[in-house]
């Protein structure tokens, strides 16, 4: 498989693999398609072609739209720049235990380079700007994607510029500006600057990864698929609960299981897939729920700020993909996503930001509403790291003070032992 | 009322190479009227056959979406920049 052409995904106009993002004609996404070539592998072979590969993303490069991958051919390269990948899918027997369900597992790509998903499609974006000839990326960020980018930058000792909302989380903005790009706070939500910077990329020569490289940026979120089904031996989930923010991910996540079943490399149905999004900002569950086909905009107002994306550009996507999936997509509260975040801490010894304790809180809604068959195999796809939004769990636990004496911990914290 | 239009790159070839354009009407869709009797192509660029605009199109007035204020019925003022931008941006 090599990337051949970029293709409108409404109405099929083609166009060259550049930096290029909106059908000219409609005004559709452009995405990415490919040649599968004359080369006929079986599954054996590309099973080997890939666990021959680096132990990051480009082991799945065969299935990425970049000319000339750091791997696996040269297995040095692709540990130049910040390799991403290969994230821990983790058997949480406890989590299902207390959800009365069979198998979940959890993959957790807080164990990334920056400590989100966020580093595979940076990575996929960054290699083909650099193939593209641009000096400098740049990106509009609720938070995870400004620590990549300004991280890629400072590895690939590329220039970068990323724009956020001056109001996010205070972890988010250290680990950004530490990596010394040129970090610029827009007083406004992320939709603001969102718009901003889709009118700075028609006028400056900048590889925006998810703006005008969104193409390429998007298809580095199939390698979540590729390594939960590699994972879990050659085989597809049945169901999979992901975040939705602009849905990009959900709906890329579904084409990676889909090309590796066309291919034969895994068999069956494609998973169900649930979408999870924070009753602040939730225009894509209140879409589902209304049976629309699009969604309506909002102002986003939750603790999830990874996730406060009002207009979401895939939205009809993740709608139709959580239908045709037999899936849906649901919002839980702020309440809610903070218990998220402690459930899935207290059972399984991964630490969420507010993103996994939406996905957290909906696998629990879904499980208590008996959507979930307890044969299922269900993966829960954490994106992020806790220590990135530790407001969120302030005040949700006691911490005992004592005077350095055992009289004061016995009084305090435990009883004395009996004699 | 002449209204400040900005046209993105992707339709700047159906707009005679033109980043802006200085357009007179009262509403959202006056204005958008007055830029498509000026470049027909642009027509069916942005707008459905029922004369709404695309699903993959933001029209922003002053840097609201104007689907937070009364969409292609929203008044205008003198001086005011109408932002035309794809919608497949970001996430």
């Amino acid at each position: 498989m090599a990337a051949s052409h970029l293709q409108c995904r409404e109405c099929k106009t083609e166009y060259p693999l550049e930096a290029l993002f909106v059908c000219e004609r409609c005004f559709g996404p452009l995405e990415v398609a490919y040649d599968r070539g004359t080369i006929q592998r079986d599954v054996a072979e590309w099973r080997r072609r890939i666990q021959g590969g680096p132990q990051n993303i480009w082991r799945y490069a065969d299935f990425l739209p970049v000319a000339a991958p750091p791997g696996p051919s040269g297995r040095l390269n692709s540990r130049a720049g910040l390799p991403a990948g290969c994230t821990p899918l983790i058997r949480a027997d406890r989590l299902a235990a207390r959800l009365g369900l069979r198998e979940v597992w959890v993959k957790n790509d807080a164990a990334n380079p920056t400590h989100s998903f966020k580093d595979r499609v940076v990575s996929v974006a960054t290699t083909r700007a650099r193939e593209l000839g641009f000096q400098t990326i740049a990106c509009a960020s609720t938070g995870n994607l400004a620590n990549s980018v300004a991280a890629h930058g400072a590895a690939l000792g590329m220039d970068s510029y990323v724009f956020i909302p001056a109001d996010l989380e205070e972890q988010k903005i250290l680990a950004t500006g530490v990596y010394g790009t040129k970090l610029v706070g827009v007083k406004g939500n992320y939709d603001d600057v969102n718009r901003l910077c889709t009118e700075l990329c028609s006028e400056r020569e900048w590889a925006f990864v998810n703006i005008n490289l969104r193409p390429y940026y998007a298809e580095g979120s199939k390698t979540l698929a590729f390594e939960i089904a590699e994972q879990l031996g050659w085989e597809l989930p049945d169901r999979c609960i992901v975040p939705i923010a602009s849905g990009s991910l959900f709906t890329k996540i579904a084409k990676g299981f889909s090309e590796w079943r066309d291919l034969g490399l895994v068999e069956g149905e494609l998973p169900r897939m649930n979408g999870a999004q924070a009753e602040g900002c939730s225009p894509v569950a209140s879409a589902f729920a209304d049976g629309h086909e699009v969604c309506r905009p909002v102002k986003p107002d939750t603790i999830a700020k990874s996730l406060a994306i009002g207009n979401p550009a895939d939205g009809p996507y993740a709608l139709e993909l959580a239908r045709g999936t037999g899936g849906s997509i649901d919002a839980v509260s702020d309440e809610e996503i903070r218990a998220g975040i402690r459930l899935l801490a207290e059972t399984t010894g991964v630490f969420t930001e507010t993103a996994g304790g939406v996905t957290t809180a909906v696998l629990a809604k879904l499980a208590q509403r008996g959507d979930i068959d307890p044969d299922e195999r269900v993966v829960l796809v954490i994106t992020g790291e806790g220590l990135k939004t530790l407001d969120a769990v302030r005040g949700t636990f006691e911490t005992h003070t004592i005077e350095p004496t055992v009289t004061d911990f016995e009084s305090v914290v435990a009883e004395p032992l009996a004699v | 009322m002449s209204v400040l239009v900005k046209i993105p790159t992707q339709l700047r070839a159906a707009a005679g190479g033109e980043a802006e354009a200085e357009v007179e009407g009262a509403t959202v869709q006056e204005v958008l009227n007055g830029l498509f009797q000026r470049h027909e192509e642009l027509r069916e660029r942005i707008s459905d056959e029922d004369g709404s605009l695309r699903r993959f199109v933001n029209v922003y007035l002053a840097g609201e979406d104007i689907r937070f204020l009364d969409g292609l019925a929203t008044p205008v003022k003198d001086g005011a920049e109408l932002t035309i931008l794809p919608a497949v941006a970001g996430g």
